[in-house]
Formats: structure tokens, sequence, C-alpha cells
């Protein structure tokens, strides 16, 4: 909410800047956003009368006026505005002066006629964005020879304030002239309003068909208005210092009893009302063309006001264009009602409407101010408009009126939840001056809560108010004291911070990629993933959960690609979302991705680009940091992503979680990525998991080392081999270690190599030839009749 | 025997003159070996009479000895130069970088959500998470925000459905864990949180970490201790000035902003702080009694704060990052800056 400083200090005045003044708003919870002067820097501009227009002897659009601005001696001035006109009062700039921009006014000759000063325009005044077609014209009952900047109050603020939901109550300029008295300890005071007394006996009827939601209606019949009329300068002003435009006084009128007292208004023309005015719930699908133009099909949890034709407003949110007020409206009805906030919550947004009446009536507008609102705005429009007032019609149900709240507060929970023992005086103080009545009982207070402060209902909220009026920062500070009882820790779990830094340590940076990827990139990548998809994506590059970290990892590739950087390793760790909504997984994963050469360019560096096995090998670098590398497996595998000749499941206990492998070719080239890429990723759990480590004593005994070299099928994988072999080595096997694959000159078509080098220890003795021959026979019988393995000569 | 000045004196030229090991042995055979020439003098030793042999016999082994001690002295010498060719030989240039796969680095958002949790677990605090994708119970109802609050307004909120939707905040963990677990409690919830906004100064989706602490007779003076400790703490400033602003959050009461003295301008007034020379970088205050009351907790034994603050925010200013944006690129020319 914006407002003018001057107009704030109408009601209540402390001594303070205007800095200072938004600096203790701001320190009590109404936090200031800006703090902006009310027009640009200007000087040497008064008031003054133009006494005579002529036409410029040379030029058909300047005329020559002779103007009387209190100096004694009227001067001659060259105006080139259209709108200029003997007898107006205006804002006139004298040699000498200098507006905004650091413009100065000079003696001038303007096609041969002398000019000395200049007549100004709003805009060239700074009180108007965009160029304002003429000058503006002052009221005549402006004060010639006045200075205008002092006349026009100009030295003054707006002060834009950006309310918490909870402080409806603040939304006006008497609320907040309320709070800065309470803060500054200040009386407040604000404008005189009285009963209009009625000329005409005419009452339009009002019938509230839904009394929980509108408890209170107030309707007046004004005949006769002039809805042409000119609004005031000042009220002009001072919606222009709260960002309110001006456009016809009736509008303007309840703008401006809106911004001063907070209670939205409505005016309707009264032509165009039929019967009655009821209000009531709208029947579901009953249509209503807004104000802006727009039509909408009401639901019926919707309170509108209607007559007996059909609905013309929804209650508290907006008008209806039929209703409305236009230039030919000679009647109006003006409405001033107590809507509940819960019959306008949520109404305007389901309606993609938010307006000035919807967003007070959903934090709450004061009950107790539907009458003071409607006379206050009869008052000001027949100021203007003139007018014949009616009675005023309400309509009220007390048993659906708020009942005033009755809060508790014990002196003791005040002293726990602040640590300090305020005195009771000062307690009692700042909920009095709060506008509470205020019962002081032993060792407590009970406090009834005034009727705009809705966001008070229990005794944490009087606490929040007596440590916001004394000061937060006034308050002690301390620290929370807690037993030093040790909590159990898993010393077999890896904690993902090491599993980060162990592929830091390998040369990866880490990636965090949005969580929702684009559907298109998900499907080209995991064709059958199934994964949530948001209903209100803020686009549709980002409306999928991801169901693997694939996408943002290859996004980000591609972005690195894009920008020259050729050599990427990246992982992430987060979530990866699995299913519809009713069977969803949210499982925390690891995925990285390489691409490039297998190190950086450098004078010594491997220049051959990074394959499978770099890739498999800090996978397994991971998983080494568990303690039970023998629990892991990677089989063969096809995945959509993947080459299929280059992927493998990665297998934990036997489970799948996860996948390793190259960037399938025809997907790659589907995305348009031209580096060759390889990835993985891994279920988080599976990592985390360990064992803890078991000490085995070391056998002072020597060890037995045999070299096997197998005869294979190329397509044979060598794990079922190491599987064969280590299933016949024999409970004293140390090390299998694979130590060659070979094809080529001396091994058959088809077939491969595959050297492995088998060590075995006895922890108590010396292990015989002739026992380890045994196994090794065992090892190659076994071999040769399940994989067809031939040993080597 | 007469000749054997000109044989010692033939031996040392010799001697001086051999340029390498096998040449120096050879010449050791030459002279003192079995049947090496100074060898043969002492074998026809015999062949003197017997009162000439010993003096010749002394002569013989001096001159032996001294030829003895000359080839150890060229060997050493020999192996000394050998010694030094080779150092020479096998200089390289020290200044060229070294080998193999240079470390990468964490993400800076990691940096702070591990620095921020590292502060508090060393103090007793453990680490809770939660789901991403959340119900509008654990998001909203749970926390005091039933349908229609305006306070709903306050974050644009990603749906799946009518109930389903992506955590707006990091505090459902706060309320999932005081359904599980009894006071005292004390978390801090790192994590993903999303909102409906994108511009220049939010993205989509962004870190939060969230504190809870419930216990006996916890007080706001508590939090405003913690606040201000972990503030000095995180930005390594003891006399940095922090300031509580009373704010409004559905799920706490009293409720409160809080500032920092700006750390970029030390408050003296900047662009990033708007020339206020205050920045406000997190949320908190005591936890609401309905919220106490959807976990389940006596609100009138046990009372507690709960702080939140945002990952890239505090990274921002930290490391100076001015665009936000930048977080979720993933350029590697940004993310190497961190390492």
């Amino acid at each position: 909410m914006k407002f003018s400083e001057q107009w704030l200090r109408d009601w209540v005045s402390p001594q303070l800047g205007a800095q200072a003044l938004a600096d203790q708003i701001t320190m009590a919870g109404l936090e200031v956003d800006a703090v902006e002067p009310v027009a640009a820097a200007f000087q040497g501009v008064v008031v003054a009368e133009v006494l005579e227009k002529c036409q410029h002897p040379d030029a058909d659009k300047l005329s020559v006026c002779r103007v009387e601005d209190g100096s004694g001696e009227p001067v001659q001035v060259v105006c080139g505005a259209p709108n200029v006109a003997a007898g107006q009062k205006v804002a006139f700039a004298r040699v000498g002066a200098v507006l905004p921009g650091d413009f100065k006014i000079k003696k001038a000759k303007l096609r041969g006629q002398e000019s000395r000063g200049m007549i100004c325009s709003a805009s060239e005044l700074g009180l108007e964005e965009e160029t304002s077609h003429g000058i503006l014209e002052l009221p005549a009952a402006a004060p010639v020879g006045e200075d205008f900047r002092a006349w026009m109050g100009l030295d003054d603020h707006t002060i834009e304030v950006d309310l918490t939901p909870n402080r409806g109550d603040c939304l006006s300029l008497k609320g907040l002239a309320r709070e800065v008295g309470v803060l500054n300890r200040l009386g407040v005071e604000g404008p005189e309003i009285a009963p209009v007394a009625a000329t005409h006996e005419e009452a339009f009827p009002v019938r509230v068909e839904a009394p929980a939601q509108c408890p209170r209606y107030i309707g007046r019949l004004i005949k006769d208005v002039d809805v042409t009329a000119a609004t005031p300068l000042w009220m002009v002003e001072r919606l222009r210092r709260s960002g309110v435009r001006a456009i016809d006084p009736v509008v303007d009128v309840t703008n401006y009893v809106m911004l001063e007292l907070g209670q939205p208004l409505h005016a309707f023309d009264r032509a165009n009302l039929h019967e009655a005015v009821v209000v009531r719930l709208a029947r579901d699908g009953e249509r209503l063309v807004l104000l802006d133009g727009q039509e909408i099909a009401l639901r019926g949890d919707t309170l509108v006001i209607a007559d007996e034709r059909g609905p013309l407003a929804i209650a508290g949110v907006m008008g209806g264009e039929h209703s409305g007020v236009s230039p030919q409206t000679r009647d109006i009805f003006l409405e001033s009602a107590f809507f509940t906030q819960l019959a306008v919550a949520g109404q305007a947004r389901t309606y993609g409407l938010h307006t000035d009446a919807s967003h007070r009536f959903e934090r709450g507008v004061d009950p107790q101010l539907t009458r003071e609102a409607v006379e206050r705005a009869t008052a000001l429009l027949l100021s203007i408009t003139g007018g014949e007032p009616g009675p005023l019609v309400e309509a009220a149900s007390e048993a659906h009126l708020p009942e005033p709240r009755r809060v508790t507060l014990r002196a003791a929970r005040l002293e726990q939840a602040l640590s300090k023992a305020l005195p009771a005086e000062e307690v009692t103080d700042i909920l009095q001056r709060l506008g509470m009545r205020v019962s002081a009982e032993a060792e407590a207070w009970q406090a009834q809560v005034p009727s705009w402060r809705f966001d008070i209902a229990i005794e944490e909220d009087l606490i929040e108010e007596v440590a916001r009026i004394h000061g937060y920062n006034r308050l002690p500070v301390r620290r929370p004291a807690a037993r030093l009882a040790l909590r159990p820790d898993h010393e077999a779990r890896t904690p993902l911070s090491r599993l980060r830094r162990q592929l830091v340590a390998r040369g990866y940076q880490e990636a965090v990629t949005y969580s929702f990827v684009a559907p298109e990139l998900q499907q080209a990548l995991l064709p059958d993933a199934v994964s949530p998809r948001l209903a209100n994506p803020i686009s549709s590059d980002l409306s999928v959960m991801r169901a693997s970290l694939f996408p943002g990892l290859v996004r980000a590739l591609e972005h690195n690609l894009n920008r020259q950087q050729n050599r990427v390793r990246l992982f992430e760790t987060g979530l990866i979302f699995r299913g519809d909504l009713d069977d969803l997984q949210q499982i925390p994963m690891l995925g990285g991705l390489v691409c490039g050469s297998r190190e950086p360019e450098g004078w010594s560096g491997d220049k051959r680009p990074v394959d499978f096995f770099d890739l498999k090998g800090d996978l397994e670098s991971l998983i080494a940091m568990g303690g039970e590398p023998e629990a892991w497996r990677f089989e063969p595998g096809e995945h959509p992503a993947l080459h299929p000749g280059q992927s493998a499941r990665v297998l934990y206990r036997s489970e799948q979680v996860g996948w390793i492998g190259a960037l399938h070719p025809g997907v790659r080239a589907s995305l348009g990525l031209k580096a060759e890429a390889l990835l993985f990723e891994v279920r988080q759990d599976a990592l985390l998991r360990g064992r803890l480590p078991a000490f085995t004593p070391l056998s002072r005994y020597p060890e037995v080392r045999r070299d096997l070299a197998f005869l294979v099928d190329e397509q044979q994988p060598v794990q079922a081999l190491l599987d064969c072999v280590h299933a016949q080595a024999g409970q004293w096997l140390e090390a299998l270690r694979l130590f060659d694959v070979y094809q080529g000159k001396g091994v058959p078509e088809g077939h491969k190599s595959v050297a492995l080098g088998l060590t075995w220890q006895h922890p108590s003795r010396t292990l015989n030839d002739e026992e380890i021959n045994q196994l090794v026979d065992a090892i190659v019988a076994e071999s040769r009749q399940h994989l067809g393995a031939e040993l080597r000569g | 025997m007469d000749h054997l000045p000109t044989l010692v004196a033939e031996a040392r030229q010799a001697i001086q003159a051999a340029d390498s090991m096998p040449a120096l042995d050879e010449l050791r055979v030459r002279y003192l070996g079995k049947k090496g020439e100074i060898t043969a003098l002492l074998k026809g030793l015999g062949k003197l009479p017997a009162k000439e042999r010993p003096a010749a016999g002394e002569r013989i082994n001096q001159a032996k000895q001294a030829l003895a001690e000359e080839l150890e002295a060229r060997r050493q010498s020999l192996s000394r130069a050998a010694l030094e060719a080779r150092l020479a030989a096998e200089r390289i240039d020290v200044t060229l970088p070294g080998r193999g796969q240079p470390s990468g680095g964490l993400h800076p958002v990691t940096l702070t959500l591990e620095r921020i949790e590292g502060l508090f677990t060393r103090i007793g605090y453990d680490v809770a998470v939660g789901p991403e994708i959340e119900d509008d119970y654990h998001n909203f109802e749970a926390l005091n925000i039933p349908a229609h609050h305006p306070a709903r307004g306050m974050a644009d909120t990603f749906y799946f459905d009518a109930t389903r939707l992506l955590r707006t905040h990091t505090s459902p963990v706060q309320v999932r864990t005081m359904k599980e677990q009894a006071p005292p409690i004390r978390i801090v919830c790192p994590g993903r949180v999303y909102r409906s906004d994108s511009d220049l100064t939010h993205t989509p989706m962004f870190h939060q970490v969230e504190g809870l602490l419930v216990d006996e007779d916890v007080s706001f003076a508590d939090l405003k201790g913690t606040i201000e400790d972990f503030l000095h703490a995180f930005f390594e400033r003891a006399d940095l000035s922090v300031r509580f602003r009373p704010s409004y959050f559905p799920f706490t009461e009293p409720s409160a902003e809080v500032d920092i003295q700006c750390v970029m301008c030390s408050g003296e007034g900047c662009r990033v702080c708007s020339h206020s020379g205050w920045l406000e970088v997190m949320g908190c205050g005591m936890v609401h009694p309905e919220v106490f009351r959807h976990s389940g907790i006596d609100a009138e034994r046990y009372t507690g704060f709960a702080f939140g603050m945002g990952a890239e925010r505090l990274a921002m200013l930290r490391y100076g990052v001015n665009d936000l944006r930048l977080f979720f690129d993933n350029d590697l020319r940004f993310l190497r800056q961190f390492a």
C-alpha cells in the first residue's frame, strides 16, 4: 500500500523525518519498501492568473498571455498550450525558476515576442508520468503569488509499505495512523465524520439472503448527482500520491474513502437496478460481465450483489459493467458492506482477479466501519457532484457479526516466551494503545480485541504484539541449553558428502539441475518413464518431473558444449520421481556424465577420449568406499538412452540400483549433441550402505601364485569366468587378478585370451603344490565344462 | 728390480689416463692382479739373496700400496664423474605442470548447505530431509495455512492436482519430524524448494535450510541468540550487526525477518542492499501452537523456534555472485570458481 506522508500527518504527526518514520514503521513489522518524493525538485513556481490571452502574430499555435504572478507587475508570456485561457489560475515558472531536470527558465523571445516565464503542465512539474496535453489548471480559489510547491504541499513523500497478510487493519490511513500513534504514544485524530441528513425519503430496498457471508449491508440512494463534475485537485493529488489514478468523482470518492478508512465501497447506477438489491450466493452458471469487460460464469459458492433480474457484482471483488456508474448517471446507489473474510477469501483468485476491495476483504475489514464510511463518502461526494442524499438502508444480522474476542495473556507465559519480565504497566499500556480493552487480573491480562484486528485470537498473538511494540531488538539474547547426549552414528554408512568429495577428487564438477525437465528431452532419453507432470508449469521446458538424472546432465552438457567447454565431467545428487502421483517414488540418486578427453589438454596428458571403463572406474571408486565391492555387479543390459553394446545394469546385492553406459549414438544424434558422452546413475541408498571393516590376521606363511590364461568365446562376459574360477578356487584364495585380455595373433578368430593371476595363502601353514594343483585342475575342468574355456598352452 | 720405479711411473700414468671403470679394472689386473706385474715382482723375491729380500719386499709392497691407493682414488673420481653426468642427463623442467586428473569442485549451493549443516550439527542438531512432492496438508494445512488463507498467495505454488504440489518451503519437514519424534528436537532441513516465479531475482527452484528446536522453556531470546551466532559464524564476522524485524509467517508467532548489516558495503549503502545498509537474510519465529497441535506436541509444555533461509541468497552474499540464474546453468566456467 502506498500513502502520502502528509496525509498521514493529518491524522498523527510524530517529530520524525520521512525516512525515520519509515524506519520506525518497518521495525514495527510494516515493511517500508520505498520512500519517494511526490514531486521532482523544482523552485520558483508560483500560482498565477492569466489576465489576457492573444494570438501570437507570427505563430498559429502560440498565444501571448499577460500573467499576474503576484509580483505586482503583470508579465508577458508566450504559451503553446491549447487550453490556456484568460481567467485561469495556473502554475507559473518565473524567470529564474528551475524545473525538474535542471531546466532553468530565462527571458526569451519566441518568434519575436518577449516571454518572461513559463506556464507549466503537470508533466513539466514532474507531477505526471506521461506528457500532458496542456497546462495544469488550478482551482479558481488558488491564491495568486503563493509558492506553488508550498501551496500544493509537494514537499511530501509517497511511502510504500509491504504489508503482511495478517495486517489488513493497516490498509488505510486510519489504520496506519493508529499504528504510528501506538509507536509514538501520540493521539490520533481523523477527519470529522457526521451523519448526512437525508433530503428525500426514497430508500431503495435491500435484502440480504446470505447473512453469514454478509452480516451488514448499508445502502443509500443519492439523486441528481453530476458525475461530470471535476474531482478537486487536493483529492486527485492524494489519490495520485497513493498510486491511484483519478477517474470520475464517484470512483475517486469511493477510492479515497477506501484509502482513508479502509472500507471498500461500490456505487451502482440506480437506473439499472431493478426492484431491490439482493445479497445472495450465485446460482451455478449465472453470467456476469465485469467492469473490466470480461464475462464470467459464476459458481455457487460466490457471493454476489444482485437485483431481481440477476447478478450485478461479485461481492467485495468487482462490480459489473452493466450496473456501473457512467457520465450519464443521475442517481446512484452507494454500497458499504461488511463481507466476511471467508465469503471473499479465494474468490477473486479463482476468477483470475485481484482488486483493492478483494485484497482488503480477504484480510478483514472492520465491521464497525460500514456506516462511518458511507457517511464520509456521501459528504465528500455531495461536495463535488451535488445531489440529494436519501436515508441509509441497513440490513444487519447481529447474530452473524463477529463477537468481540477476549484473550488472556498470562504474565508467566509472557516472561517465559521473552525471557524478560516486562513491567506490568508497560504491558497494559501497549495493549491499551493497540485499542484493546484491558482488565488486569492477578498474574494475567484480559484483553478485548478491537474489531479491526482479525489477527489476534490467542495468547501468542498478544505476546507478539507486546514484543513488537516493546521492540524485538530490546529483548534479551541467550543461547539454548541442551543435554550433551551422544547420538547414534552409523560408521558403516558412507555419508553422501564423502561420495561427493570422491567424485570431486576424480575431476568432477558438481551440477545442480532443475527437478523438472522438458518432456521431449525426457521422452528422448526415457521413452517409457512415467513421472508426474505439473498442472501449472512455468514453461513447457520445465513441466515434467525428472524420472532420471540423465535429462538434466545431458542438458548441462549441451550448455557447456555450446560454450566451447568440450571436456565435461559432471555429477549431480538429488531426487528422481517415478510413477504416477498415487504410486509415486521419490528416489535419491547420484549420477554422473563424462565427455571429452580422459585428461585435460596438456603437455603429457592422455589424449584418448574417455570410455566406458574410465567411467566404470569412477563408479567403482564410489562402490569401494562402502567396503563391500563383491556385493556389486555390472550386467550387460539395454537402456533406451544408452549404447546397447556399452551399457550395464548396476546391481547391489542382486537388486538393480542403477545404470551405466555410453549415450546411444541415435539418441545423441536426435538431440543434436556433437560429442560422445557416458553416463551413470545409481541409487544413493545403495552407495551409502556399507560394511564395517573386519580384521583378518596376517598370515606368516608364503603366498602361492599361479597364472592361468584361458581362451574363451569373445562374447563370453569375463565376469562369468571370474565367478567360475572363484567358485572352484577354494577358501584360501587370497586374490584373483585379471591381468590381461587379448585378441589377435595367436588367438583363434572369435575368441579372446583372458589371463588371470591367482594367489593363495593359508593362515597357519604353507600350502603345498599338490593341493594347489588340485584346485587348478578343478578350475580348468569347471571352466571348460560351463564356459567352454580352454587353458592356453 | 731396477725397473720398479719406471714400472710405478708407467702405472701411475696409465691410471690417470684411464677414463672408464673397465679400463681402470684392466690396469688393476695388469699391475696388481694375480698375474700382474707388481705381483710378479713379489713372486720373484725368492730369487734374491736372503739379505736383500726384506728391503726389496718392502719397496715392492710400498709400490703396490701406492698403486692401490692411486687406483681407488681414480675409481672414486670416475664414479663421481659418472654420477654427475647421469644427474646432468636426468635433469627435467620442474616447472612443467603435474600429471593426472585435476580435481573438480562442489557446487556453491552444496558448499553453502554443508557449511550451514556443519555449524548446526556441531552443536547438536540433526539433519532431516523430506519429500519434494508434498501434499497440501504438510505444506500448508499443518503449518496453519488453511485453504484460501491470504498467505497462500505469498508463495506461488506448483501443483500436480488439487492436493499434491511441489513443496514451497522446507517447513513440511518440521511437521514430519515433530510427528515422528518427541521433544527435545533439534534439526536442520536442507533441500530443494519450488515456487512458480522466474525473473532476474527468482528461479522456479532454489534451496532452503529450515531449522527447528523444540524443548521445554525455549524462548524468543534463544532464537535471537541462535540466529545471531549463526550469522556471525557463517559470515565469519563477529561484529556483524543483526536486527530482528517483526513479520508474519502463519506457522510462527512471534515471527521475525532477520536483517544483517550489508556485507558488501558494511552498512554504508550500496546497490546490493538498495542503499539501506541492511540485507534481509532469513525468516524465523516461535513455533505457532497450531503447528504443535497438528504435530501432536503439547504446546503448554513445549515451546520452540524455527528459522528458514535461502541457500542461494547466502551463497551470493558470501561468494559475491551477482546473478542467481548462474547457479542452475551449470556452466563449467562458473562451477570451477568454487573448487
